[in-house]
């Protein structure tokens, strides 16, 4: 089965991405398929590279990274909410005269129809949120 | 990607406290370039959303409220507002905006896009569907 992910709340405030995280490391294990994860509201900010926890945390960006990575998971941050928070990729960046990015390796901003789009490709969508 | 599903967003949140309602309505705007069969819900807070008469210049939010008037125009014609949600906040339909559309198969007749349902009816409303997105 494929299964698209929705992760709809920021990291450490809120534990949606971590429990997205551990639903797809769950998915992939029983055989099933997670081809894209999307990043929406407050869930952008999953994808900063610049996050540094306590180095006894978990680090949730750099989880998804790898999961991404291993499993050739497509992780995509919505453009519009992301660019709200200040989260912007080198091409944005260059856009809109930015002296700065800090979109994490792994992840692709992109637009909403990528989220309508996974909600069509597979077969269920499950969000994590508040 | 020609097969069509049934999209329902689920909004919850009143409109200004928090992001959700805007970015629910960013989604559903973009959505509609899709062609799929669109529905929205209106529950709990959420109500609050299509209040008529919204002013927020107080708060130095825009004011989205309009936007949902436009949803006809992009083929977004079915709104399903809980009755208890309403009545458990103190309103009546009489609170909510006209939102209006253009029935295509009955000669362009202006119908109206706001349907009230029942608890019981919304859950019907939400069982039907192939992908449910919560705001």
């Amino acid at each position: 089965m494929k299964i698209g992910v929705v992760v709809s709340e920021g990291p450490y405030t809120h534990q949606a991405a971590d429990s997205a995280y551990h639903f797809v490391k769950a998915v992939l294990d029983s055989g099933h398929e997670v081809p894209r994860v999307f990043f929406y509201h407050d869930g952008v900010n999953v994808s900063s590279r610049l996050t540094i926890p306590p180095q006894d945390e978990r680090h949730i960006q750099n989880n998804w990274t790898n999961l991404a990575k291993e499993h050739e998971i497509d992780l995509v941050v919505c453009i519009a909410a992301a660019q709200r928070r200040g989260l912007l990729d080198a091409n944005e960046a260059n856009r809109q005269g930015k002296d700065a990015n800090n979109i994490a390796d792994g992840f692709r901003i992109s637009g909403l129809g990528q989220l309508i789009e996974m909600g069509i490709q597979t077969d269920r969508l499950v969000t994590f949120g508040d | 990607m020609s097969e069509t599903k049934k999209f329902l967003y689920v909004n919850r949140k009143a409109p200004y406290g928090t992001i959700y309602a805007l970015e629910a309505l960013e989604v559903v705007l973009i959505g509609a370039a899709f062609e799929q069969d669109v529905s929205l819900a209106f529950l709990d807070d959420g109500v609050f959303q299509l209040t008529k008469g919204q002013n927020t210049n107080g708060i130095g939010i825009k004011n989205f409220s309009p936007t949902f008037r436009a949803l006809g125009d992009f083929e977004v014609t079915k709104l399903f507002v809980e009755k208890e949600s309403l009545e458990e906040r103190g309103l009546t339909a009489d609170d909510l905006q006209e939102i209006m559309y253009e029935d295509e198969d009955d000669d362009w007749e202006e119908k109206p896009s706001i349907k009230l349902v029942s608890r019981a009816e919304m859950a019907d409303v939400m069982a039907d569907q192939d992908v449910v997105l919560s705001f």
